[in-house]
This record gives C-alpha cells, structure tokens and sequence, in this order.
C-alpha cells in the first residue's frame, strides 16, 4: 500500500491525532517520534494495525493512545512514556523497557515484558509464552507485570528481579480454579493453571504472585512455592489497587482470593554446576 | 612449621590437589549437598489442587525426595601440572614472588615455600622474580603411553568423579586441531608485476564497516552535494577529509541524506581494519577495558563492551564503542544504544557455540551490578537462546527494534558461532537487515566456558569465512553487510589472509589480552588472574594500568598494521580493498582437495 501523507489534527494544546491506516511503521514512529519531540503530552493514534515498535526507545514524557491492534515489540527499550492500548498487543509487549507504563486493555502475545528493568505493564487479558522472562530489578527500578487472565508456558523463566501477577480474573466456571465440577481432561489446558508448565524456570530474584492455586508439578525447580505472606500484601495491594484503577476494577474483588507466591530458591540457581 | 600464606585458600581445585590428610573446602568439609532428580519434580511443596502443606510436611518431603549427591574425593590423588623450583643461591629473599602469586602457590616460612598444587603455570613469581630464581617445570611424570585415553582425557575423568560438575575453562581451545592459517602462504610480485615500495608509497587500509549499496548511483549523488550546498569536486568523492564542504555543521545532514538516497547503512570508518573482540566488564576487570578503548579511539578503530555494559568511564570513547545486545540484555536501555557508535546482537561466541553464560554471583561486585544493571551479588545469567528469538525473522525484528530505538543512526551487527550450516545462517542475517555479521570461530577465545563445548564445538573460522563469502556473492547480497571475521586471529598474516579470504575487517581478542601480560594459562574462569586481566580483586586489578595497557596494545596494532602495509606492497597493491576476497593470492600447502575447494584456493606450485 502507498504510504499517503499522515494526517493530523491539532485537537488540544499538546495534544496530537495521528491517523495510522496504510502507515508502515517506520513512517508512523517517525511521527511519533517528532510529535514528541514538539513538545505534544497527548499523542492519539487511530486505526493502529500491527504496526511495530511504537514507541521504541522513547525518553520522553508522553502518553501515547493506541486505538486497534499494536504490532510486535510494542514499547522496546522505552524510556518514561505511557502507552495505553485500547486492543490487542501482539508479541514482545514491553521487550528491554527501561522504565515508563503500558496499559493493554486486550490480551498481549509471548514475551510480554522480556527483560523488563522497570516500569509497569498492565494487561486486562492473557498473555501468551514466555512472558516476564529475565526480568530484572536494579537499584529502585522494579518491573512489575500484572496479567488479568492467565499465562503461557515459561512464565518468569530466569527471573532476576520484579514482580508478576497472575490474577485469573476471567477464569470460566468450568474451570476448576473458578470452583467447577467438569473432569480435568474435558477443561481446556489453559484453564487447568493460571500458569503453564515451566513456571519460574531457574528464577533467582524477584516474586510471582498468583492470584488462588499454582499446579507445582508445572514450575520450575528452582522457585519455591508458599501462600504469600502477610509482608506480600501491602505490596500486592498497592499494585492491586493501581491495576484496577486503570481497568475500572474493584480491588476488593481480586484480593478476595489469596496469592500463591513463587520465590527464588537461590540467587546463585547454577552456581554448583561446575568443576574447576 | 609456620607458613604464612599471602591469602587465605578461597577456593580449592576439585580435583584432589591437596596433600593427603588435608580436607579440601568446599568438597568434604562442607555438609552434603543435596539436589532433587528430575523425576521429583513437582513432587515437591504444595500437593496439585490441594492446599499448600505445613512446614514439616514439606521438609520431610523433600527428604524424601532428594538423592544424595555430594562431592568426593576422587580415587586416584591426580599429581600437581607444575612444579615450581626456588634456586637458594639465587633467592634473594625478597618475598615479592609470595606477595604476587595469586593462587597461593608460594608461601613463606624464612624461605620461599612451593605449594606445587595450587599452580598454574601462570609465571607471574618468575617474571617478577629479580634475580630469576624461580623456575616453572611440568610435574615429571611418566605415564604409560596410550593415544587414546590421553593424560588430559583420563584426569578430567577423575576430576569430574570427585566433582560431579562440568569441566570449565577459559582461553581459546588448546586441542591440536589443523590451524588453516598455518597452511595458507602469500604470494608476492616478482618481475612481471612490480611490488610497491610501502616506505614511500601510500598504503590504503582505511575500511568502513556497514551495508554498502547495490549500485552507485552518481546522479544521486551529485543532487545531494547540491541541494546541501557542497561543491562538487570529484576528487573528493567518497572521502570525508577532502570534501570541500565550508561548513561542518551540514555535514550529518548530507551523509543523512546522501545515505538515504543511495541506500547506504550507517558506516563506521577503520583506519586499520583491526577491532577489539567483545570482552565483558566482569569477565576482564575494568583497567583491561579502559586499555583497550583508549588504544582503540587513539588507533582510529573500535572495540565492543560485550554484555556487560558500558562503564561510565568509556564514555569518553563511546564514539569508538560498539556495545554489546546478548540474552541476558544486560545494561541494555536506550541511552546505551544511542551513546555507541554501533550495536552488536550476540547470538553465539566460537568459543561456545549454542550455550549462555553465567557470571557468578560473588564476580558481582557493586561496580559490575551498576554497569550492568542488575542486582549485585546475584548471578548474571544469559540463557542459551534470545528470548525473543527463535528464527532469523525474530531476529530480523530485534535489528529493527535496534534500529528504531537509534533512528536508523547505528551499524547493526549480528555475531554468531561458526557451526556447519555457518553460510546459510549469514545469509539469513544479511537479509534480516544486519550491517555486519561477525564469523566467530571455534578456536575463539572466551572468559569461561565448559571444556568440552569449548573443545569439540563449531568449526575453524578460515573455513566458515570462505563459506560466507561464497554464499553471499553467489546470493549477490555480499555488499549488503561488512563481514568481520574472528576466533583466535594471532598476526597481521592472520589478518591478511582473513581479508583475502573474503572479511571485511576482524575483531581480536586474546592477542589484545597477550599484549597486556595473558600468558594463556586457561584459568581465566577463576577470577584471581595473576595478571590482574580476568579478575575483579582490588590488588590484583592494579596491575594493569591502563596508561601503559592502552599504549601496548595500540603498539600491537600499528606494528601489524605495518606489515600489513607492507604485505600488501609486495602484492603489488596499494589499497586493501584490493585484496578482499581475492584468493586468487592464496596457496595452499598440505591440505585435501575438499578443504582446499572450501577455502577456494589453489595447493602451492599451481
């Protein structure tokens, strides 16, 4: 498709339309990019679909509105911006993002906030593989993921810091952590766990929280399984509140059900592998 | 007996090296270790579905469910590697050679004491040694000779029954496999083609690094001179330093320009086509790096960080800094993209083709968890595979990320291992969108890696660079990334051959560690390098100033970059670029005909 001239519209002070139909995406963070660099608070993009890396690498203070489906790599190596998408993200959510918010109100593909060293990613559905894998925390910087449906396998797999939650708020009845009586092998596998197999795979900092029961025989060795802790709460309510904040959630409602935590084992997990 | 050693024993070789009676630490000595088998997992903690257990329940659980595995003291008490020999007439007493062992192999008790066990054959005592008293010997032992359980071979067996742990090392491979290079030879003009005399000729071995068009277009290029107001010389085309151009300022806006017209990549400009291999602040201490940055940014070329970060004290240097992508994404942010002047993704290293790596928590130290930024004292760990990438179009994604995140203002490298399938693997990375693949091969260096992998893994890189550059010529896409060759790269003829081999430029590593004091003795993974190069102990670090370290390695380079010169003088050619991929200037001498079709060269005499 012909990349045709962007339009926009100046719709308040610091506030800027970007209509993204038929853009490819090097065009549209190029307008991105300079809106920012103007000066704009406000950047609202209409019609996205599938374009990638929005907001790549941003350092500056801005929100950025995504209306429809946000491409792969969604936020990577951003820096401070909030990105709210009213839709769908596809793979790589918040990939290497330094510090910022990124607020789904859709489901996210895998690796949703891979690397993570700080910030915040808030999706109101379910992610897919490999989500939160080697997230960090470095000095006040903690990443914090907060999925409102369930995860794919290899969640938190090599986790070094920060904090991920998975809350199960849409479980369906059937399922047996949402108190149903259908026989295991007639519940979809999603439905069996919150979490998929490998949860926590050679994790050596940080915390898993999720939201009822974890299947241990679906984590990882070297996570540590136990109720969170009443030291969690003031944490888990603090992040709780904002979550539902953004989603127009009752708090009261997700803290209902207690937390199961996964904690590191060790922070040296491999350390003994080795002969010298 | 009194014996004073210069530090307390930290660490003991696992594999038996102390004499009888002594309790290694860390093997006997400490309480078992205990580590659940694979078919217990989940069998562990919280039962499925069902409420999360009480304590003892959970502790009697595990009881059950772990197998006893501790670590033993091997069968056969294998003997020291060295022995080391104090002259009393020649010792002086002065202690220094106690004071500099890093290994607590020398002590002291009114005389110098050999601890033979501990040593590595580093030599530190023997260089530091004024009078040459101490000599280094191997431990004289005959074995009964056997070509196949070699001594190597049968002591790794041994060490690795008392352990239970895999054999690690550092240093490049050390097995005698056929080294290519040693079975290339140049040729040299000889009456009917005259040499060039390169004491008074100029030689041309300036390289640009980064994806050069499919054709020039000079209409093109004429347009942009004129639409940024620059003089048309044609003297000057394709030369920075003669363009004419009055004002500096419009210089970035043109090349911006004239780049975008032409469809040329962000290029970075070598004066020699020589750069430093990757070597991460913490698996070489921080005076090594700021060696090698300076000797870089004074020589006109580049170095790489590795994946550790970038230490605020290159910043300085970040305009002849290539920092590092790895999996671990360590200190990757924005801020370290842009600061750069390229981006490497490292998706393998020779010397490990196909595995992570881990820097141990205590190698953590609070400098190292800022540069890399990350929790200190925990282990960084980069998993074996990208995360994010499982094929070449993930990766093709991770370059455009980069190249977002740098708005298109940074050379992309892609370094990978050099593996059977290395030619279809590069295209796949050309056509990704890398600016340059670097080739590294199995002989390459590394701070640690296991023993095994690092002896048995990959391919020589003379043959994986022929293979390269055949694939991409035959694809027509060589010109649409620099290819970097690396993997023990020992001499400017190394680097000659490299180049007529096909490489654009290559990348060393352990020659840049040689020139600053490495004596190979293959301990790096150890981190009390007696040389204060793979280590982060204060005292030891010190003895690398970078003051002098810079100087020796920008030594190292002008002198092979004058050989090279003069190599290329005897060719009979003035510019390197002459010599790229011309093989046609190869020999070969005692190769087969399929390794001779390989490397794409004739045997000597045709």
């Amino acid at each position: 498709m012909p990349v045709e001239a962007p339009r926009k519209r100046q719709a308040a002070a610091n506030e800027i339309t970007i209509d993204a139909e038929g853009l490819h995406y090097r065009d549209l963070n190029e307008l991105i990019h300079q809106a920012a660099a103007q000066g704009a608070r406000v950047i609202d993009v209409r019609n996205v679909n599938g374009q990638r890396y929005i907001g790549a690498g941003l350092r500056l203070p801005v929100t950025i509105r995504l209306h429809g489906t946000a491409g792969n790599d969604l936020g990577v190596f951003m820096d401070g911006p909030t990105i709210e998408l009213f839709g769908n993200a596809q793979d790589g959510a918040a990939n290497t993002m330094n510090s910022g918010r990124i607020i789904i109100h859709g489901d996210a593909g895998q690796i949703c906030g891979l690397s993570m060293r700080g910030g915040r990613v808030y999706v109101r559905g379910s992610v897919g593989y490999r989500s939160g894998i080697h997230m960090k925390g470095y000095q006040d910087k903690v990443p914090v993921v907060v999925i409102g449906g369930h995860a794919g396998s290899f969640l938190g797999e090599y986790m070094a810091g920060g904090r991920i939650y998975v809350l199960g708020l849409d479980a369906p009845a059937a399922c047996p952590l949402g108190g149903g009586k259908e026989p295991v092998w007639r519940v979809p596998e999603r439905c069996r766990s919150l979490t998929g197999r490998y949860t926590g795979t050679g994790m050596h900092g940080g915390a898993i929280y999720v939201r009822g029961q974890v299947d241990p025989a679906l984590c990882g060795r070297e996570a540590v399984i136990s109720p969170a802790t009443d030291d969690d709460l003031p944490v888990i309510r603090r992040d709780m509140e904002d979550y539902a904040r953004c989603f127009g959630l009752d708090a009261g409602y997700i803290l209902s059900v207690p937390f199961t935590r996964l904690a590191p084992k060790s922070h040296r997990p491999y350390g003994k592998n080795y002969a010298y | 007996m009194s014996v004073i050693k210069n530090e307390p024993v930290t660490e003991q070789p696992a594999g038996g090296l102390l004499p009888t009676g002594a309790v290694p630490a860390g093997t006997t000595g400490s309480p078992p270790r205990r580590t659940a088998s694979p078919a217990d997992r989940g069998s562990v903690g919280v039962e499925r579905g069902g409420g999360v257990g009480n304590k003892e329940d959970l502790a009697k659980k595990t009881r059950q469910a772990v197998t006893p595995f501790r670590r033993m003291r091997p069968a056969v008490r294998t003997h020291p590697d060295f022995r080391v020999i104090v002259d009393e007439d020649k010792c002086t007493l002065c202690r220094f050679c106690v004071l500099q062992c890093s290994w607590d192999a020398l002590g002291w008790d009114d005389r110098v004491v050999p601890f033979d066990e501990n040593c590595v054959g580093c030599w530190r005592c023997v260089a530091v040694c004024p009078t040459y008293a101490i000599r280094i010997e191997q431990w004289p032992t005959m074995y009964r000779e056997n070509h196949n359980w070699t001594r190597f071979i049968a002591n790794s067996v041994r060490k690795q029954a008392g352990s239970g742990g895999k054999l690690l090392v550092g240093t490049g491979n050390d097995k005698p496999y056929p080294v290519y290079w040693d079975h290339l030879l140049i040729d040299a003009c000889q009456v009917t083609n005259p040499s060039i005399d390169p004491l008074r000729e100029p030689m041309e071995l300036r390289t640009y690094v980064g994806a050069k068009p499919d054709r020039v277009d000079l209409a093109a290029y004429l347009s942009a001179r004129e639409r940024h107001f620059i003089p048309t010389d044609h003297r000057s085309v394709g030369d920075p330093d003669r363009s004419g151009d009055p004002s500096a300022n419009g210089r970035p806006a043109f090349d911006r320009d004239l780049r975008r017209r032409l469809g040329i990549g962000p290029q970075l400009r070598l004066e020699t086509p020589i750069m430093i291999a990757a070597m991460s602040y913490g698996a070489v201490s921080l005076n090594v790096q700021k060696s090698c940055a300076r000797a870089v940014a004074e020589m006109g070329t580049y170095w790489c960080t590795g994946e550790g970060g970038m230490h605020p004290d290159h910043y300085p240097y970040a305009d002849h800094t290539i920092v590092q992508v790895a999996s671990g994404r360590f200190a990757v942010d924005a801020d370290y993209l842009n600061r750069a002047a390229a981006v490497e993704i490292k998706i393998g290293q020779g010397a490990k083709p196909g595995i992570g790596g881990h820097l141990p928590g205590e190698k953590v130290t609070a400098d190292i968890a800022s540069t890399r930024m990350i929790p200190e004292g925990s282990d960084a760990i980069s998993p074996a595979p990208h995360h994010d990438i499982y094929s070449i179009e993930d990766l093709r994604q991770l370059i455009f990320a980069i190249k977002e995140a740098t708005r298109y203002e940074k050379p992309v490298f892609v370094k990978i291992a050099a593996v059977h399938n290395v030619a279809a693997i590069a295209s796949g990375i050309v056509r990704a969108g890398a600016d340059a693949v670097v080739i590294d091969g199995f002989r390459g260096g590394t701070g640690a890696a296991p023993t095994m992998i690092r002896d048995h893994v990959g391919i020589p890189i003379e043959l994986a660079l022929a293979a390269v550059d055949d694939r991409l010529r035959q694809e027509g896409i060589r010109n649409r990334a620099t290819v970097i060759a690396s993997g023990s790269i020992r001499s400017s003829m190394d680097v000659v051959k490299a180049i007529a081999l096909g490489a654009d430029a290559v990348y060393v590593g352990t020659a840049a560690l040689i020139a600053l004091g490495c004596t190979l003795c293959q301990q790096c993974h150890r981190g009390r390098c007696a040389w204060g190069l793979t280590t982060q102990r204060p005292d030891l670090v010190k003895r690398v100033d970078p003051e002098e370290g810079w100087q020796l390695i920008a030594n190292l380079f002008k002198a092979w970059s004058g050989e090279i010169k003069e190599t290329l003088g005897l060719l009979g050619i003035n510019s390197l670029e002459s010599l790229r991929g011309n093989r046609e200037r190869l020999r070969a001498v005692g190769l087969s005909q399929a390794e001779m079709d390989i490397l794409g060269v004739k045997p000597a005499g045709r």
